[in-house]
């Protein structure tokens, strides 16, 4: 393993922590606006919170997947071609989602305009969820041949860690987003989102507790690194205290702060668990490593050199219009 | 499965990859033109301060941001595809064709989707030149990423700065300078973006010219149709100019797409006539029925008044014997010949009645209004372009079969080994419904923007009244 690899092993997790951070609470707010919002007005104000950035945010997972084929190649390859099918729900998902906004904004009778309020909301849970059963299902010994490629079974994609892992990663979207919720709002929503917070803690508890168990069965994270693994998981529910102790105090940013941490932890475990491979075999000889499974040293050199003048600009302007919308949404007289 | 015998793997994913990056590329060149066309009009509205302008600039917008959405998202498709359908594409080209892909990600995706939403909700913040900046943004992040893209595909087309890994058999990158200045992406590049820029301004104009016929908003939209014949008029004959590169650039890095192009079996005599039209039997390789214009085709070929050009039969066994015996180097002739033509015709013609309807409507002696057969010509013509790109990439992409990476890899080796065909016709059929729900979506809304006119523009899209960012709103 070369330097460059694990620098870009630790990126590609940086960039996917970047998407699950942002896109997360968009998701979350998408699920808000059928869950929270009580009227069509109620919906507007949710949908008004993530306007200018929901394009911008997703471009974190089309970053994420074009430096996972630029410096994983191999990676890249046999993850998407062996759950197809889940990813394209995934696709799915954030197709309807990407146009409902704009269609919605069109649609003059109310009917059409519920049509792509829907959209938006089956668009905001699909991706999570099936995001999550993806990355719960790399981290499980997958039946990988000679060639790399994964004939990956029903069962392997669809088990008890997938399905916890799923709607645990859509749960914390959802808290995620009701944090940014009380940080972007004005009016009754922002209460509502504080309660509706701090009932679901006790069910985020319960869901981290079962998600920890089902690791050390169905994964051998606990036993390859039983040190770090721990810590991560106790980190994940320290982040699930931050949340809840920010509801409770009213401290809407230590909330935001709390279940940002929380999803990106669990990147973190999932990265961590699976160095120095990116793909378990059942087969251990068959498995996917960083060692192998990457570009070649030119290609990661000049990934890592455009990587570190491009980031940190669109960092900036990404910041910037983050400080521009600022302000909270109010509710509509 | 007795329902799925007759669909193979390799067909349905390539049917599949057709379907949708012809769909994707119907939006793709009209946001990147509509992009450059409103900004246009908003820096028109920034020097000369008149209300029409900002007016165009928010209804031209909308229907910008209908497209730019639906493109956005058909977009998402295309990167998860290579390794959804094509993992040994991956595999095999991933040292090359990743970078240029993280790039435009990181380049240009994040620049026009972040400027775009600060464009939609910051009427009344920015200042107007600010506010301007902003589109101009979108319109170069856009622009940039058509660079990335299209170096992607250059290499496809003509593989430079590479080395095969003899361990793995796969290409390696050796000299990333050369992938980024490959001759090929640089007359592709142009030709593509002149051919975005054409399609917005030609269908501007037709939607302007079409209001014109039914008499509305005649300031309004004859403005518009000004600023669309004018961006479209130039760019088509911008494409044309560098088409003639590309296709002399082709007689040599790809023979066999060229002689397809101009349906030539048979060495051509020395000078070689242009073929307006025949007909093609791809069996016996004989062409039948062919009006020829004698010279044209050394002239167009090779800028002179003599030269042969090679025909598809001496091109195959070129072909047979640096490459082998074992594979059909023919390309799939009749599409490419009558593709070409579309494209090149239907460009002429374009630039044409661009000109015409410059002259009409030239400020001097301005009678566009009355020359209704003029208007009714331009309203039909904005579905043109559309018809024309897909009609080019046909040539580029057909016409490097059987090659996936032109002389590297071909695209039966490419496809994923774990794919069925039983999941490649589910996603194709559920695509297919989904794209037409998308564009019938689109389209719609687009006709129902045009059919509203020019009025309530201020009123905010988003649902709540006005701009939901805005000082005003906090005042209760």
């Amino acid at each position: 393993m070369s330097f460059l690899q694990i620098l870009w092993f630790l990126l590609l997790a940086v960039l996917f922590i970047g998407f699950f951070f942002l896109e997360g609470f968009d998701f979350g707010v998408g699920m808000a606006t059928r869950l929270l919002a009580h009227n069509e007005d109620e919906r507007d104000q949710l949908v008004a919170t993530i306007g200018p950035h929901w394009d911008a945010n997703e471009v974190w997972l089309i970053t994420a997947g074009g430096a996972m084929f630029a410096s994983y190649p191999l990676w890249y390859a046999s993850l998407f071609s062996g759950f197809y099918i889940m990813f394209f729900i995934v696709l799915m998902g954030l197709i309807l989602r990407g146009v409902s906004f704009e269609f919605a904004a069109h649609a003059e009778t109310p009917g059409g305009r519920s049509i792509w309020r829907w959209a938006l909301f089956i668009g905001s849970v699909l991706p999570p969820f099936v995001l999550g059963m993806i990355f719960t299902a790399i981290i499980q010994p997958l039946p990988i041949d000679k060639n790399m490629d994964i004939y990956a079974t029903l069962g392997d994609q669809i088990n008890l860690l997938t399905i916890v892992g799923g709607v645990a990663v859509t749960l914390m979207c959802f808290m995620h987003g009701l944090n940014f919720i009380r940080l972007k709002t004005v009016g009754p929503l922002r209460e509502r989102a504080r309660q509706w917070n701090a009932i679901l803690s006790w069910v985020l508890y319960a869901g981290e507790v079962v998600f920890a168990i089902l690791v050390f069965v169905y994964t051998d994270f606990f036993k390859e690194r039983p040190v770090s693994t721990t810590l991560i998981i106790a980190l994940i529910v320290c982040a699930a205290v931050i949340n809840q102790v920010g509801t409770l105090k009213n401290n809407e940013l230590m909330s935001f702060i709390g279940s940002g941490l929380g999803l990106t932890l669990v990147v973190a475990l999932i990265f961590n668990g699976l160095f120095p491979r990116v793909l378990i075999a059942d087969n251990p000889a068959h498995s996917l490593l960083i060692k192998t499974a990457s570009a070649s040293p030119l290609t990661l050199t000049i990934m890592t050199v455009v990587a570190c003048i491009l980031l940190p600009i669109a960092l900036a302007y990404f910041i910037w219009s983050y400080t521009v919308f600022h302000k909270r949404i109010p509710a509509k007289a | 499965m007795a329902l799925l015998q007759g669909f193979d793997v390799l067909s349905l994913a390539r049917f599949q990859f057709a379907m949708t990056t012809v769909f994707h590329f119907f939006f793709v060149p009209f946001s990147i033109g509509m992009a450059l066309v409103t900004a246009i009009m908003e820096t028109c509205y920034v020097r000369t301060h008149k209300d029409v302008y900002k007016r165009m600039t928010k209804f031209w917008g909308k229907i910008f941001l209908l497209s730019f959405a639906v493109g956005v998202v058909t977009g998402i498709i295309q990167e998860f595809q290579f390794g959804m359908n094509w993992s040994n594409y991956s595999r095999f080209m991933g040292d090359i064709f990743g970078a240029p892909l993280a790039v435009e990600a990181l380049l240009a995706f994040f620049m026009e989707s972040t400027f775009i939403g600060l464009w939609m909700f910051t009427w009344n913040r920015f200042k107007p030149a600010l506010h301007a900046a902003m589109i101009w943004l979108v319109w170069l992040g856009t622009t940039l990423s058509a660079i990335w893209i299209l170096s992607a595909n250059s290499f496809m087309q003509h593989p430079t700065g590479f080395a095969i890994n003899q361990a793995t058999g796969r290409v390696k990158l050796v000299d990333f300078a050369q992938v980024i200045t490959n001759p090929q992406l640089w007359v592709e590049f142009p030709h593509v973006v002149f051919g975005a820029f054409t399609t917005a301004g030609f269908a501007v104009a037709g939607m302007a010219a079409w209001q014109l016929w039914k008499h509305r908003e005649p300031e309004f939209f004859k403005k518009s149709l000004r600023i669309g014949l004018l961006v479209g008029t130039i760019s088509v004959v911008g494409a044309i100019f560098v088409g003639d590169l590309q296709t002399r650039y082709i007689i040599n890095e790809q023979p066999m797409k060229f002689a397809a192009t101009e349906g030539i079996y048979k060495d051509t005599k020395d000078p070689a006539p242009w073929t307006l039209v025949e007909l093609i039997n791809t069996k016996d390789h004989t062409v039948s029925g062919n009006i020829e214009i004698p010279y044209l085709l050394s002239i167009m070929s090779f800028h002179q008044t003599h030269g042969a050009v090679k025909g598809m039969d001496t091109v195959n066994k070129e072909m047979e014997a640096k490459y082998g015996k074992d594979k059909n180097y023919y390309v799939p002739v009749k599409t490419l010949f009558w593709s070409f033509r579309i494209m090149s015709g239907g460009g002429v013609f374009l630039a044409l009645l661009g000109i015409l309807g410059l002259w009409f409507s030239r400020a001097k002696h301005d009678t566009i209004e009355n020359k209704r057969w003029l208007l009714w010509l331009l309203g039909l013509c904005l579905w043109l372009p559309f018809i024309l790109n897909t009609a080019g990439w046909f040539v580029t992409e057909l016409g490097r079969y059987p090659w996936v990476v032109y002389g590297l890899y071909t695209i039966a080796d490419a496809v994923s080994p774990t794919t069925t065909a039983g999941q490649l016709l589910f996603t194709n059929i559920a695509y297919f419904l989904i794209f037409t729900l998308l564009g019938g979506v689109m389209v719609y809304y687009s006709h129902r923007v045009l059919k509203k006119g020019p009025v309530d523009l201020d009123q905010s899209n988003y649902g709540l009244a006005g701009d939901p960012f805005a000082k005003e709103a906090f005042k209760s």
